[in-house]
């Protein structure tokens, strides 16, 4: 359907814009609000699922809003790097849509959950589409103003402090972020990212004050994907909001700083590559080790996953800075096999919560004789996660370490394999403390009542349904890996996009 | 004025980090405040000075003549203002909250998050 593209192209953004304006309208009455989210939740699955057919089928797509032609209008790009991850995105958001029927209080649900989910849908699909870095800034406030309000919706004092942390720092970054961008238009005069791609590989004499603009882009980007040693804002604030709002944005988030790191490293800042992959490799071997180390300090099972993001982080990093096409596809695979688990992840721990009354490790215990079949789903998202053979992290992870070991960076490989191990010890750690040890009885909490089964269903459906994706990636990679590693090659072949949005 | 401009800029940027590494409330809206000026401003001053040169077309010609003002980024510094201001406002509602709640007007008060053992409740 070539004609129908353009639209296609928007709908990502349409539907979640839609939906938020729906739900507006349906103020306070959450049972409209479900069926307007149900609807748009499915549309945008098949829609980011048809724009992903097509775009392995007729390669990179774009449109021009406003039908203003390429450098001068702001271009939506849709190649298969930004479609795996709005398809994801989507994936994680049905899901978190689903738990959030009965996973989060009425209340919070009353007062603008669904709009605001809406909207930060609606930034993450625009952060991954755009092709103009000014308009990257803009999706990132989007997003980054309804992550504020969704952490901070419900008012409790641990979701204020946490807010507090969380807006200080991502605004510093905005602003860094919108420097950089300045920098880059006052030296080019330019903002579309295949424009500049152009300007940049043309040999000229102000190549350090653009490694400069490189830099202000490395900070602000790395502050909003909490890398070392720009990450302390994330474990004060990512576990104070419920599960269903911490999930969707420590499960996705972060990775969306990430996409926005290789996407302009790939295109834009490839002046002195040497120096600025030294600093990737450095920065993604310290992201690994410091975030694992973090985890293993903690109790609380939250916050143990949200060091966990930290240190995957890295991983992703460490994709970048080796820059082959192999480690590109490992990355890309990463994101995407970590947007999955750690969204999963995060559910559980929140139906663990919910079953127990707790999350603290010290106090949780025999949940694997209480609930098995919860046991089994944690035990294949923390195995993926440490990256045991066959699921999807192991693939991940070995495509990553082929790719080190081919380039000669021994040493970092070396680093991450190092990490895989302590996450290991860290998912062990909850195995044994939420669902082996037996629970203690000294302690006189008061038991919440069991929730209903139509409740537990809903509660369990989201997981089920994520574990089921995570399965298909793991069983099915080899269908992955050709995908990802097309998209490495578009990352790589930058001539591919500029040619496709500057129609040339 | 164009010699002039760099080191306003410069300035705002320096006063703006201080104050929010300040651990008093209002210092920390005021620093954010001024450090969304500076970027505001840096922005403007990236498409250059100048004055009375509006990129406005002649009715009689197809193109408008040097030299004028960029209007880029003016467009993005509107832009970037809204954003802004929409995060102040948001800041502001949000350290009056935190006042309320805490009855603190110290940010060294508000560490119980990154503290090992956090038992609080949903």
């Amino acid at each position: 359907m070539p004609q129908l593209h353009h639209l296609l192209l928007i709908l990502p953004l349409l539907l979640p814009l839609y939906g938020a304006i729906l739900c507006l309208f349906c103020w306070k009455r959450v049972l409209l609000q479900k069926v307007v989210g149900s609807i748009i939740n499915a549309a945008l699955l098949l829609a980011t699922g048809i724009l992903l057919y097509e775009v392995h089928t007729y390669g990179i797509l774009k449109t021009q809003i406003g039908n203003w032609p390429a450098p001068y209008g702001i271009t939506l790009v849709a190649d298969l790097f930004s479609c795996l991850m709005v398809l994801t995105a989507s994936v994680t958001g049905a899901a978190v849509f689903i738990y959030s029927f009965r996973g989060l209080k009425i209340q919070r649900q009353l007062y603008g959950y669904y709009p605001l989910l809406h909207m930060l849908q609606l930034g993450v699909s625009g952060a991954c589409l755009t092709g103009d870095i000014f308009n990257l800034f803009v999706w990132f406030e989007v997003l980054l103003i309804s992550c504020f309000v969704l952490i901070t919706l419900g008012g409790t004092r641990p979701q204020l402090e946490g807010a507090i942390k969380y807006v200080t720092i991502n605004f510093l970054a905005s602003g860094l972020l919108l420097t950089g961008i300045g920098v880059v238009y006052g030296l080019t005069g330019s903002l579309n990212m295949a424009e500049l791609a152009i300007i940049v590989r043309r040999p000229a004499e102000n190549n350090s004050l653009f490694l400069m603009a490189g830099m202000f882009f490395i900070i602000s980007l790395g502050i909003k994907s909490a890398v070392f040693p720009l990450f302390f804002w994330l474990p004060a604030s990512y576990h104070t909001p419920p599960i269903a709002i911490s999930a969707y944005i420590g499960g996705l988030i972060t990775k969306v700083g990430v996409y926005a790191l290789i996407r302009l490293f790939t295109l834009i800042f490839i002046v002195d590559q040497t120096l600025i992959l030294l600093l990737f490799t450095i920065i993604s071997g310290f992201t690994m080790v410091i975030g694992v180390l973090g985890a293993a300090a903690q109790y609380d099972f939250r916050k143990i996953l949200s060091f966990h993001i930290i240190s995957q982080i890295g991983y992703m990093i460490m994709g970048l800075a080796i820059f082959t096409t192999l480690s590109l596809a490992g990355t890309i695979f990463f994101i995407l096999h970590n947007i999955l688990v750690k969204t999963n992840l995060f559910l559980i721990s929140g139906v663990v919560g919910r079953l127990n009354g707790s999350f603290d490790l010290k106090v949780l215990g025999s949940n694997y004789l209480k609930h098995p079949v919860l046991a089994g789903l944690f035990l294949v998202s923390a195995f993926s996660l440490a990256g045991i053979p066959p699921l999807s992290g192991f693939w991940a992870k070995f495509m990553l370490a082929k790719a080190g070991f081919e380039a000669g960076d021994y040493t970092i490989i070396l680093i991450s394999l190092g990490v895989s191990i302590l996450t290991l010890f860290s998912m062990t750690k909850i195995w044994n403390e939420v669902f082996w040890k037996k629970a203690p009885v000294d302690l006189d909490l008061p038991t919440p009542a069991l929730p209903d089964n139509l409740t537990k269903g809903l509660l369990y459906a989201p997981v089920i349904f994520l574990i089921t994706c995570i399965l298909f990636i793991s069983f099915y990679a080899e269908v992955i890996v050709g995908l990802v590693y097309r998209a490495a090659e578009q990352l790589q072949h930058t001539d591919l996009y500029i040619n496709a949005v500057l129609n040339r | 004025m164009e010699l002039l401009m760099p080191f306003i800029i410069g300035l705002l940027y320096a006063t703006g980090l201080y104050l929010i590494l300040h651990r008093h409330f209002f210092k920390l809206i005021l620093g954010m405040m001024l450090f969304g000026l500076a970027t505001n401003l840096f922005l403007f001053l990236v498409g250059r000075l100048s004055r009375g040169l509006a990129p406005i077309i002649p009715d009689d010609a197809q193109v408008a003549t040097e030299p004028f003002a960029d209007p880029v980024p003016q467009a993005l510094l509107l832009t970037a203002i809204v954003i802004g201001f929409g995060i102040q406002a948001f800041s502001i509602v949000l350290i009056k909250r935190i006042y309320q709640a805490f009855g603190t007007n110290s940010l060294d008060d508000l560490n119980n998050t990154d503290k090992l053992d956090t038992t609080h409740k949903d």
